[in-house]
């Protein structure tokens, strides 16, 4: 099956007696934009674990450009181009922008095995870096304290770490969960632009975001895929709309989405 | 190349590049840094009736040093590093009287033996963090001192090993009553060393372990592989600390139970945090610190002189987390600006 870079085949979880995932199969092409959706508990955060690596899968596999990762180390993961950002910024709070984004560049490249030459010396490193960060307008930033800026803007040097990793497979964990409206034009733009070649796969509440960046869409319900499905047709799901946004999300669902 | 048009303005061009980033600005040198190393200097040719002790200060400077690496740099926290230090002081003294006397190459052993050591266990204690790991660490420190205790034919037990002959350095200098070869060859050795330990920090591999002491996690999420790189740490730093004990054997003549015991871990912890940890100089300022003050209040009151290093502590740990170096910093910071450096 050529262009499949990731895959999973009947991936499953349990927490003692709670299934968390059950039997999930996912298959992600080469330069797709897929959301994953489904109501709070309904097994995404855990999904994204198994992916990256953090939770081990009681069962199932998972394919990366057709290898099979399931029993890989997080960092091997990475080195094999299957990258993850963070719903809550998990940033290094202390450092300045430049330092976050370094530490990525810096294992990408290969400079970081390296324990005499001075960090600052290894340029390829420092202007990766840059590169990443002006790409996404952070040049005013880059010195600051991750903690002294923006929440918004913090979202984007999780995004400038993700590209210096050259990933493969992106996956966006609520990018813009917690940020303003207008700042998250700024980052769904960044988004916009990544390399078409990336397969991202974005977990996201929001329906307007949803549809604006994704061709397709799967649907988690308690642990398991309803739908995959193309926005148009997951949204005017009868099912979705009631399990995943019940009876009271009806109404705003009807005037956010379909009414816009 | 992800941005090849990007307007570059002045701050991203030249090697003020990445002014504002600590991180990567270990490796650039400081006024004070002559300074220190100044003084080191003038110890020799000022204080020459306290070369004595002041070659074991460096000694345990160095050892304190080698701590530093690891808890610091790296957040391993050990309670059993004289283990390192106590097998180079060992190694190094047995390998005198095997006829090995030539001093620099005697050290080298003893670090090395050191860092075998530390690569042998080093992959299995780093998978532990925090409380399981202080208390392995501790167990091992006190098995390896019993096991010391009790091989008596190989290290003399409670009699240690006395009668270490040293050959003179480079065939030349010999080894005095007053101490004056000693303290030069212990002060080259701390800095070269020293030397090595702030290239470290500085290097990518060094902000790359400062990022894992931060947010493990995360670091295994940008691609690194977390327990390699603390492998690797714990080794230099075991070569350190190993080193540092094959000096104290080749300058004191002696080694004895004492380089193993949990007194010399848990000292070395108590130095570090009281310079400060994390800082590089935190040991460099530590030791000195706590031993000058020992030696005096221990003159000045053979009974009581803890009451003066615990109130020097205890304020350290009270008042100013990052240690006399963190006291230096904030004042400092609150000097007008011209007159800072």
């Amino acid at each position: 099956m050529s262009g499949i870079v990731l895959s999973t085949l009947r991936l499953t979880k349990r927490f003692g007696a709670l299934v968390v995932a059950s039997d999930i199969d996912l298959e992600l092409r080469v330069g797709e934009r897929r959301a994953l959706i489904g109501p709070n508990g309904a097994g995404k955060t855990t999904f994204v674990g198994m992916l990256s690596g953090t939770l081990r899968p009681d069962s199932g596999t998972i394919s990366l450009l057709g290898r099979d990762i399931t029993g890989e180390r997080p960092d091997r993961r990475v080195k094999a181009g299957l990258v993850r950002t963070f719903q809550i910024s998990s940033l290094f709070r202390n450092l300045s922008v430049l330092e976050n984004v370094y530490l990525a560049a810096s294992e990408h490249l290969g400079a970081a095995r390296h324990m005499l030459r001075p960090a600052a010396h290894h340029r390829d490193v420092v202007e990766r870096a840059e590169e990443a960060l002006l790409s996404l307008g952070l040049a005013d930033d880059m010195h600051s304290k991750v903690s002294e800026i923006a929440y918004g803007r913090q979202r984007l040097v999780e995004i400038a770490i993700a590209l210096c990793l050259a990933p493969k497979v992106l996956v966006l964990d609520e990018p813009a969960a917690g940020i303003p409206a207008a700042q998250s034009r700024l980052l769904l733009d960044a988004i916009d632009r990544l390399p078409r070649d990336i397969a991202i796969l974005m977990i996201e509440h929001d329906m307007q975001i949803v549809r604006r960046f994704a061709t397709s869409v799967t649907v988690f319900v308690s642990g398991s895929v309803l739908m995959t499905a193309s926005p148009q047709e997951v949204m005017s799901d009868e099912r979705v709309r009631s399990v995943y946004l019940g009876q009271s999300g009806h109404e705003r669902f009807a005037s956010n989405v379909l009414g816009a | 190349m992800l941005m090849k048009s990007a307007p570059r303005d002045a701050k991203t061009l030249g090697p003020a590049a990445t002014d504002g980033s600590e991180r990567l600005n270990w490796h650039r040198v400081g006024i004070l840094e002559v300074v220190y190393w100044g003084c080191a200097l003038l110890v020799f040719f000022l204080l020459p009736q306290y070369l004595a002790f002041a070659t074991s200060v460096l000694v345990t400077t160095l050892f304190v040093l080698s701590l530093d690496l690891i808890l610091g740099f790296a957040g391993i926290i050990s309670l059993g590093h004289a283990l390192f230090f106590g097998v180079g002081a060992y190694v190094t003294g047995l390998a005198t009287f095997a006829g090995m006397t030539e001093p620099i190459s005697g050290a080298l052993l003893g670090g090395v033996s050191a860092a075998l050591l530390a690569a042998v266990i080093g992959p299995v204690l780093l998978r532990l963090r925090g409380l399981p790991l202080i208390m392995v660490t501790l167990a091992l420190g006190v098995i390896a001192y019993e096991a010391a205790n009790k091989l008596t034919w190989l290290t003399g037990g409670d009699d240690g090993l006395y009668g270490i002959v040293v050959a003179p350095l480079f065939g030349v200098f010999p080894w005095t009553m007053f101490a004056k070869t000693a303290y030069l060859y212990v002060l080259g050795w701390t800095f070269l060393l020293f030397l090595l330990a702030r290239s470290i920090v500085a290097s990518p591999f060094g902000v790359a372990l400062q990022g894992i002491r931060d947010n493990s996690l995360r670091m295994s999420l940008i691609g690194t592989p977390v327990l390699g790189k603390l492998v690797q740490v714990y080794v230099i730093s075991a070569f350190v600390a190993g080193v540092a004990g094959a000096l104290s054997a080749q300058t004191t003549k002696f080694v004895g139970l004492a380089v193993l015991s949990l007194d010399t871990s848990v000292g070395a912890l108590v130095m570090l945090v009281l310079g400060g940890v994390g800082k590089l100089y935190g040991g460099l300022i530590g030791a000195p610190v706590y031993m000058i003050v020992h030696h005096f209040a221990s003159q000045w009151n053979p009974y009581h002189w803890m009451f003066i290093i615990g109130g020097l502590l205890t304020g350290v740990v009270m008042f100013a987390r990052g240690g006399l170096i963190g006291i230096a910093q904030d004042i400092a910071r609150r000097l007008p600006r011209k007159a800072r450096p």
